[in-house]
């Protein structure tokens, strides 16, 4: 098994874990929180793909991720935002209840 | 002097418009209805002997016409006219209308509805001048039936009481009987002519061109298209002056207040018809040779009717309905004066009997007013001491209807009559009806006279028959103090009686004048200077007396009526009946004769078994016709149409309606299936997606695997 594969697979694992949280958890931070993991996960595969890729000179892998956690730091900051609104408005940060947009 | 032509619109315009304003006054001003009424007719009055005066001096016939309304590509023409004929009508109506406006100021004194009255009289007036004023026969068929109208409205006066109602019905419906044949006699001569102008400067209907061409005309169904023109016209005045087939309705309109049918039935209205035929004469007379048909028809029917009517009023009662009768006998002489002699000699016995006729008519109402109502002549009797004014002028006009000789108008204008139907080239049926005419007519009118005046007063019947007294039984009372009528009923009473006297001296053969007058010949007549008549043929020539059988006429004909007279006298005034009760004298010599001539020779029983059974059974008829067959047709239209719209109705409501609701309901249930999906839980959403991606997943590890 090569060190890629083992990198790949903990970033899988991350994912799923993130994706069980986003899809279980009833608190919308922890939700917020799921949606983290699965997008360092992504991250992981960006540089664990840079660092066995053919350029592993280049910095790109790394500056893509540090982009990439600066965007998900202010999607972190815009969703609990989100969250303090849907709070006020409904009282409650509980997904599974704030269901009034459907059709 | 300037002509009067063109305010001669202002004769009719007058009483008009004092008819509109009495109309919007209320009933208590009553001074002012009167006096705007009788202001109004004593403007006409002047207005109409200056234009007298005009034709006097001028006798030229002048005309004014205009443009009325435009019909099709032509216009159709009104317009009045000045003539010596006009004239002459024009002052005889203004001058015995305004004394009847003013004896009714004093008849309908106790009357309530004084100003309506009024109203009605002046209206009345107004049409009677636009029929004699008129150049267009249009105008005159539409003055015309204004002056129905207005006969209506004032027979119909009292219209609570229900025999008033029906006879102003009864005249306003036979009247139109003839009026229907004057109407399509117009319709016919427009179309024919192509114009309704008399006098048009040579294209009126009764000028030169327009009689030729009517004489060129084709016939219909053996009768000239002139004859038939003349003969419908005649219908109308048949209709209007109580003719023999119509006359029924004038007796019965004898239960308007008496001014009224002393105005309207008896001097003016009435013989409206009269003047009609002496108007469209030149239509009448028109034949290509000979005496024309249409004026042996018009004689022939006045004659007959001169004699039916006077032989009823013989045995009437009612102190009117004698008077009626005589008018309609008076009538039928105009006309056969028309007929056999020109237009001169009806026309004079119009104006003479208009006095007369008026004077008898207001002499009758007076009594009525001194009487408390009574009409019924076996319930009066001694009358001459009470009302002395009365009984005298009563007299005179009595004289003058029976034509007493030598003194009297109606002498002169019935001998004309009677000359000229001796000279009838046709038949002398006619002269020896006038005869006998003549002989009836002095004996009912001795026999009235001695009823009301002479003898004592008498108690009065208990119960009169009622369909010979239209008077309720409870009116029939006890006269118990007969008096003179007030001052402004007798006056009138004498200025008709002077007048009823001297106006036959206008017309004696010796002396022509109204002939010579109304045929427009040179009357050089200035007023008062009689040297002047001694120009052309107007002088005084007692030798005409002598002309062929004139004398031995004239002769004949006072014998007549003194033996009428005499006759009369011999059966009711010798023995004046005691008693209201006793039999009249006639009676007890021919009772069934008697009884026949009281029941006005079931004429109007027989129009009764005739004419409206069969008005009353088509009615029927309609109204079955109409309940049924139309009606019938009309619902089957109706239940079709019905029927339609329920199958429009269904077709839209099951097919049209349920398809497309159908699809609504397909499109709304797909929309609310994929609402469900969109239930507003985010991790449903995002499920969606991993479950989405697991499966991208799959595919892909399944593609790179094989």
């Amino acid at each position: 098994m090569t060190s890629l594969t083992a990198y790949l697979l903990v970033s899988a694992l991350l994912f799923s874990i993130g994706l069980a949280g986003a899809l279980t958890r009833r608190s919308a931070i922890l939700v917020l929180a799921g949606v983290e993991l699965m997008l360092n996960a992504a991250n992981l595969n960006f540089i664990a793909f840079w660092r066995f890729g053919p350029h592993p000179e280049a910095l790109t892998g790394l500056i893509f991720v540090v982009f990439s956690i600066a965007v998900a730091a202010a999607e972190a900051a815009v969703g609990l935002a989100l969250i303090v609104a849907v709070y006020r408005q409904a009282k409650t940060s509980d997904v599974s209840e704030i269901v009034e947009m459907k059709g | 002097m300037p002509s009067i032509l063109h305010i001669l619109w202002l004769i009719p315009a007058l009483p008009a418009v004092v008819a509109a304003i009495t109309a919007l006054l209320r009933r208590r001003q009553r001074r002012l209805s009167a006096g705007l009424a009788i202001g109004s007719m004593a403007v006409s009055l002047l207005l109409a002997i200056l234009a007298f005066v005009q034709t006097l001096e001028n006798p030229v016939r002048q005309v004014v016409n205009f443009r009325w309304i435009q019909f099709g590509s032509d216009w159709i023409w009104l317009g009045w006219a000045l003539d010596p004929l006009t004239a002459i009508m024009l002052v005889m109506i203004a001058f015995v209308g305004l004394l009847i406006f003013i004896y009714s100021v004093g008849y309908m004194a106790h009357d309530a509805n004084f100003t309506r009255f009024f109203c009605f009289l002046s209206l009345f007036a107004a049409a009677m001048f636009g029929v004699v004023i008129t150049n267009s026969l249009l105008l005159l068929f539409m003055c015309w039936e204004v002056v129905g109208l207005t006969s209506y409205l004032l027979i119909g006066f009292w219209f609570h009481r229900p025999v008033a109602a029906a006879a102003a019905k009864k005249a306003f419906l036979t009247t139109r009987i003839g009026d229907l044949g004057l109407l399509l006699g117009i319709v016919w001569l427009y179309s024919q002519t192509g114009t309704l102008l008399f006098y048009d400067h040579g294209a009126g209907c009764l000028e030169q061109g327009a009689l030729t061409s009517l004489l060129g005309a084709a016939t219909v169904a053996g009768v000239p298209v002139f004859t038939a023109i003349a003969l419908l016209i005649f219908c109308g005045a048949v209709g209007k002056s109580g003719q023999l087939p119509l006359h029924v309705w004038l007796p019965d309109a004898m239960e308007g207040p008496t001014p009224v049918s002393a105005l309207i039935h008896a001097a003016t209205m009435v013989a409206a018809g009269v003047y009609l035929v002496a108007r469209v004469y030149p239509l009448m007379s028109l034949s290509p040779d000979g005496v024309a048909t249409a004026l042996k028809v018009v004689a022939w029917t006045g004659a007959i009717t001169a004699v039916f009517a006077a032989s009823i009023a013989v045995a009437q009662n009612d102190i009117k309905r004698i008077l009626a009768y005589s008018t309609i006998s008076q009538l039928g002489y105009m006309m056969l004066g028309l007929g056999v002699g020109g237009v001169a000699i009806g026309v004079f016995h119009l104006i003479a009997h208009a006095f007369f006729k008026a004077l008898l008519f207001l002499g009758a109402g007076s009594v009525i007013h001194g009487c408390t109502e009574e009409q019924d002549i076996r319930n009066l009797g001694g009358l001459r001491r009470f009302m002395p004014i009365t009984f005298a002028t009563y007299a005179i006009g009595a004289l003058a209807l029976c034509g007493f000789p030598l003194v009297f108008s109606g002498f002169w204008s019935k001998d004309a009559i009677l000359h000229a139907a001796h000279g009838w080239s046709v038949s002398q049926g006619p002269f020896y009806l006038g005869l006998f005419g003549a002989l009836l007519t002095a004996f009912y009118m001795t026999r009235q006279v001695c009823y009301v005046f002479l003898g004592r007063k008498r108690e009065p019947l208990a119960l009169t028959e009622p369909v010979l007294s239209p008077r309720a039984p409870a009116e029939i009372c006890v006269i118990d103090d007969p008096h003179e009528s007030p001052r402004i009923m007798t006056v009138p009473l004498l200025i008709l009686a002077f007048f009823s006297v001297v106006l036959g001296f206008l017309h004696t053969p010796a002396w022509p004048w109204f002939a010579s007058f109304l045929r427009g010949r040179d009357v050089s007549l200035s007023l008062g200077t009689l040297d002047a008549m001694s120009v052309s043929n107007l002088a005084l020539d007692f030798s005409r007396f002598a002309e062929a059988g004139l004398l031995p006429l004239m002769f004949l004909s006072s014998l007549i009526v003194v033996g009428g007279l005499g006759l009369g006298w011999w059966f009711y005034g010798r023995r004046p009946i005691v008693r209201a009760t006793d039999p009249d004298a006639l009676e007890r010599i021919a009772p069934r004769i008697f009884r026949a001539l009281q029941h006005r020779l079931y004429v109007d029983e027989l129009y009764d078994a005739t004419v409206i059974r069969l008005v009353r059974w088509t009615a029927y008829l309609s109204d079955w016709l109409d309940r049924r067959l139309w009606n019938g047709a009309v619902q089957a239209v109706r239940s079709l149409v019905t029927g339609l719209g329920w199958m429009d109705a269904s077709l839209d409501k099951y097919a049209v309606n349920a398809g497309f609701d159908e699809g609504c309901r397909g499109v709304s249930g797909s929309g609310r299936l994929f609402s469900r999906l969109q239930n507003g839980r985010v991790q449903n959403y995002l499920r969606a997606i991993a479950a989405a991606l697991v499966v991208l997943a799959a595919l892909l590890l399944w593609r790179s695997a094989a």
